[in-house]
């Protein structure tokens, strides 16, 4: 069983967190229906560095851990907050997409 | 033909002053504590353990290390024990396995002369035509080609599980296994060294180094001392270390134990199979590994025959003959495979002992002895090629072949951990070529022989382990040049005979044509080979069988051994059972606060996820009048059920009400404190996952209820989109901290009003959907107004330590209104006669809000929620079903059951969701998807019921029952 080490917890058996998906970029909210699509049922399921949401069950927190998906290994973990640093609205009139997003998903 | 037992230092793991007795196969015999099975057995002359799977053969000790199917036996209940590896007990019943009558008179036995009818592959193509034959074999071929018994009214044993941690894992506790232990631990790492035997020492136990047979004791005595007492090495024998899983996670199995030991490098020092030589009638008892037999004798003091011909390509196989000598068996013959002279040393001793030595010549035939149970001579004849020997043969009485042509590595780990190994086509033996980070090999495993370079090998492998784990390490241990590997294995031990019977696999009874007709047949690709023929698919796991087939599939093909290839092991390394896997059961069960009133009420409890909830009250013989009772008790006067399992999350913060708005359909901005209003949860497919209520007691703080199921999920939901938007709210899951009843009835608020003096009920000042904090009998409560069933009601909410208070005081103060406790069933019916969905239950994994019909529940003004944007587009789309309320064209028809089908011009539109028959409108009604075209009340559709038979339903637009909704506002 593969070692996650959570930046609150600690490393702990992968199996004590729900894996959540790839960080996506939320769309602005007057996409295109293609755009949403891509974004609410579309996976990139990359072949290599991957960035994705992880959930620790027993302490109920979200983390984002790099992995490299041909390798079979986890790269880095770190709080949500350093991906996601501001509040998000969305009624703001340029309806800007969720969290700071420096960076495009791998 | 009583054996006696050799003199010590013979018999290194019995205590002969413990005489133990034990019976096999109806028969008593006696052992020594320390003895197996098979050791004590063959102590008694007994030889003959089982009978082969499929011809029915006789079979006797093999590997003596449980690397063998042949050992399998039956211990009461549990099947396929390995006889070889099982250490005897006072009173233990042993039964042979895959034997009709008894183990020496096999009714079965027949079947070997029938074997030509037999051919490779056979199931897949004898027994199917003409078609619905094989329902009539596979009967009897089951019965005829099992291994063990399975009880199915088997006790389920104690196993537990345990953590381990270590810096080292050092798997294997031969000579490079210790030394690596005793380089890694000196270096100040934690180290857990696993062995599977009984002892430490590996071959230093039992096989024989030097012509004076006196090296491996002194090295093992040496290496053994320093780990046994060297506080950082915590030494695990009897153990087995199962398989390799990422990141260093060992499954170890010690008895009724596993171990999960997560170490930070390992060691495999795993060692490797001994091989078995192909000849005729080569699966005989009496015919075995040269290892087997100085196991046999060096730890159990049994001498395993009379008169020996040892076939060898090897020094082992001279050692063996040595032991064997000083052992009292007379060595009739050493056939040395190698056309050269070589193992100076350990073939001079055995020459001193005027054996005669013929090189160049192999073993080409067992001769049985009467009856086929052991044998009577071997033919021994020259090489004149690969695989072929001379016309001419030498006939030698024995009733014993010793056999020592090679090993294959014990690289089972290796594979599992993504380690690769090739074929050495000048030592004729595959090696591990290429290992993963932070895994380290030494011994035999690695193709390394010598001692001195094993141990050296060792002290490498334990040096780089111990670096790996962060431990400072000096100058990295040399390792001798010479590593032994070559002139141990023969390159071709395969001597095929015309009459066959020349076995390649004893696990599956294939035999040199089964493998070469596979290939015959077009399966000549490795993987297809063992897969059409099924060698190396039986309990051995290819141990014996891989190497040689695969040899001969490179052969066949005209190919190298490398171009061939071979099987990749995967986990589990041996045989695990089931009882290790499962271990004590640690599934929680999770109880209400009133369980023990509900039980005392007599209530039949069923399982509602991990929960324990009442499904009614009273017997199970008169359910449908206990539901009836019930659910008029409410309709009537006052009901009481337990809603302690209802999901409760405290919602906090500036942010609280924006968080709701986004999380759920509805809008909660505009709240006001007081007000309840109901949840509904989508995801971002617009999918309703939960549902519930959000009361407001303060501008900042919500607590929201959550279906049962769904509550770690909705928290969860909650958590993941608020790492995103940032909102001021913090949400805590307070589900097991509430206890929770629904009172309901029309006398509800009298039943109330007796407890509740601080909160004014009347209709007035707390109508439906609002909500108030006060005092119930002295407990602090949450009582809310709402109506799942359809009457008057309060959903009352409490620390969970009152839970019991407040169900005694509410049932006190109901007595004299006709209280009555009501279970989940009569909830479902009064909920079903409002029409009010179930999530999970009305809905399932792709249902949105608008099939729900729930359109009702969007807040269309909102800019946002989790899901909008993909409802919008199916609201564009149209629908593809719906969800609606119906009754029965034909009351007399009988009532559909849940998720029976709607059928519409011959196909499935949807089913149905919920039925039940209404006590109070004397109908049968229920909730179906229909198509959209079907969904207009008053349409008739069609439910294809039990039996395939067609009943019509007319839509009804709930609720059925109360339609104006004035008796839960009243």
């Amino acid at each position: 069983m593969k070692i996650l080490t959570c930046p609150l917890n600690g490393p702990r058996n992968i199996s004590e967190f729900v894996w959540g998906g790839e960080v996506k970029i939320h769309p602005p909210l007057d996409c295109t229906d293609e755009e949403w699509a891509a974004y609410a049922a579309l996976e990139n399921n990359t072949a290599g560095v991957v960035r994705e949401w992880w959930y620790h069950v027993p302490t109920a927190y979200w983390i984002i851990a790099e992995r490299d998906t041909v390798k079979d290994v986890i790269l880095r973990t770190y709080p949500a907050r350093e991906l996601f640093k501001d509040r998000v609205d969305y009624d703001a009139p340029a309806a800007p997409a969720a969290g700071d997003t420096p960076r495009e998903t791998p | 033909m009583t054996m006696s037992r050799l003199p010590a230092p013979a018999g290194t793991l019995l205590d002969r002053a413990k005489p133990i007795t034990f019976r096999f196969d109806g028969q008593a015999y006696t052992g020594y504590e320390g003895d197996t099975i098979a050791s004590a057995l063959a102590a008694n002359g007994v030889t003959m353990l089982s009978r082969s799977f499929k011809y029915h053969r006789p079979r006797g000790l093999l590997s003596a290390a449980g690397h063998d199917a042949n050992s399998l036996v039956q211990i009461g209940a549990e099947p396929s024990v390995q006889a070889d590896r099982r250490r005897v007990v006072a009173g233990l019943d042993v039964q042979p396995q895959n034997v009709f009558g008894s183990l020496t008179r096999d009714y079965a036995r027949a079947i070997d002369g029938l074997g030509r009818f037999l051919p490779v592959g056979f199931y897949y193509k004898t027994f199917f035509r003409p078609k619905g034959t094989w329902k009539h074999w596979e009967k009897l071929i089951r019965a005829l080609a099992g291994l063990g018994k399975v009880d199915l009214e088997a006790h389920h044993g104690y196993y537990d599980k345990q953590y381990l941690f270590a810096d080292v894992a050092v798997v294997g506790g031969g000579a490079a296994g210790l030394s690596a232990a005793l380089e890694a631990a000196d270096a100040g790492a934690e180290v857990v060294l696993i062995e599977e035997n009984p002892t430490l020492g590996g071959a230093l136990g039992y096989a024989r180094f030097d012509a004076a047979g006196q090296e491996a004791a002194r090295v093992r005595e040496g290496l053994v001392g320093r780990v046994t007492g060297h506080a950082n090495i915590t030494v695990l024998t009897d153990a087995t270390c199962n398989g390799w899983f990422a990141d260093h996670y060992l499954p170890v199995i010690r008895g009724n134990r596993l171990y999960k030991l997560r170490a930070r490098s390992v060691v495999v020092a795993t060692g490797s199979y001994e091989q078995p030589m192909v000849f005729r009638n080569n699966d005989l008892p009496g015919v075995m590994y040269a290892s087997a037999a100085q196991r046999l004798m060096r730890h159990y003091a049994v001498r395993p025959g009379n008169r020996a011909v040892v076939a060898t390509a090897n020094g082992d196989g001279y050692g063996a003959a040595l032991d064997l000598i000083e052992a009292g068996v007379e060595v009739a013959c050493v056939a040395d495979l190698r056309p050269e002279r070589s193992d100076g040393a350990l073939a001079d001793a055995v020459a001193d002992h005027g054996v005669p030595i013929v090189r160049g010549a192999a073993v080409t035939e067992a001769i049985a002895a009467k009856g086929h149970v052991g044998v009577e001579a071997a033919r021994v004849a020259r090489i004149t090629g690969q695989g072929q020997t001379a016309a001419v043969d030498d006939r030698f009485a024995c009733d014993l072949i010793v056999t020592a042509v090679g090993y294959n590595p014990t690289a089972n780990l290796i594979h599992h951990a993504g380690g690769r190994l090739a074929y050495n086509d000048e030592a004729s033996m595959f090696e591990v070529v290429w290992l993963p980070e932070t895994i380290h090999a030494a011994g035999s495993v690695t193709g390394t022989f010598a001692l001195e370079a094993v141990l050296g090998e060792g002290r490498r492998a334990g040096w780089s382990a111990a670096r790996d784990a962060g431990r400072t390490v000096g100058a990295a241990p040399a390792v001798p040049n010479d590593r032994g590997m070559r002139g141990i294995n023969h390159p071709w031990p395969i001597f095929p005979h015309p009459k066959g019977r020349d076995f390649i696999d004893f696990d599956e009874d294939l035999q040199v044509h089964d493998i070469l007709d596979a290939i015959q047949e077009g399966y000549d690709d490795v993987e297809l080979m063992k897969r059409f023929s099924t060698c190396g698919m039986g309990p051995s796991q290819g141990r014996h069988s891989s190497l040689n087939s695969v040899r001969l599939t490179a052969r066949a093909n005209g190919r190298t051994v490398n171009e061939t290839g071979t099987t990749t092991s995967r986990p589990p390394y041996t045989q695990e059972t089931f009882g290790v896997l499962a271990g004590r059961s640690f599934e929680p069960d999770r109880l209400t606060p009133m369980h023990h009133h509900h039980v005392a009420a007599g209530a039949k409890m069923m399982v509602a996820g991990q929960w324990y909830r009442p499904q009614y009250y009273g017997s199970e013989s008169s359910r449908d009048d206990n539901v009836r009772r019930e659910v008029m008790a409410v309709r009537e006067r006052v009901g009481l059920i337990d809603v302690s399992t209802l999901g409760g999350l405290e919602v906090c913060g500036p942010d609280a009400a924006e968080l709701l708005n986004r999380i759920y359909t509805f809008t909660y901005t505009k709240q006001p404190v007081g007000r309840a209003r109901y949840v509904l949860m989508t995801d971002q497919n617009g999918v309703i996952v939960d549902d519930g209520v959000a009361c407001r007691f303060h501008d900042h703080h919500f607590y929201v209820t959550a279906t049962t199921s769904g509550a770690a999920a909705v928290y969860q939901h909650m958590l993941f989109w608020n790492a995103q938007w940032r909102l001021k709210v913090n949400i805590t899951n307070v589900t097991a901290s509430w206890a929770a009843v629904n009172l309901a009835g029309p006398k509800a608020r009298d039943v109330l009003a007796r407890v509740c003096k601080d909160v004014d009920l009347s209709t007035e000042a707390f109508p439906y959907m609002e909500v108030r904090q006060g005092t119930i009998a002295g407990v602090p409560a949450r009582i809310i107004r709402i109506g799942f069933v359809g009457e008057l009601g309060y959903e009352i909410h409490v620390p969970a330590s009152q839970g019991e208070a407040l169900w005694d005081a509410l049932m006190d103060a109901g007595k004299a209104d006709g209280i009555v406790p009501f279970g989940i069933e009569a909830q479902r019916l009064l909920r079903l006669e409002k029409g009010h969905v179930i999530i999970g239950q009305d809905t399932d994994g792709v249902t949105n809000v608008f099939e729900a019909d729930m359109a009702w529940a969007i807040a269309r003004k909102k800019p946002y929620f989790v899901g909008k944007r993909t409802l919008d587009i199916h609201e564009r789309n149209g629908l593809t079903r719906k969800l609606v309320g119906f009754s029965l064209k034909n009351p007399a028809d009988p009532a559909p059951e849940e998720s029976h089908l709607v059928i519409h011009d011959g196909a499935i539109v949807g089913r149905t969701t919920s039925v039940g028959r209404s006590h109070v409108l004397g109908k049968v009604i229920g909730l179906a998807y229909v198509a959209p075209d079907q969904a207009t009340p008053g349409t008739a559709f069609h439910i294809r019921i039990g039996g395939g038979r067609m009943i019509e339903a007319v839509v009804e637009k709930p609720p059925f029952y109360d339609a104006g909704n004035k008796r839960q506002e009243l």
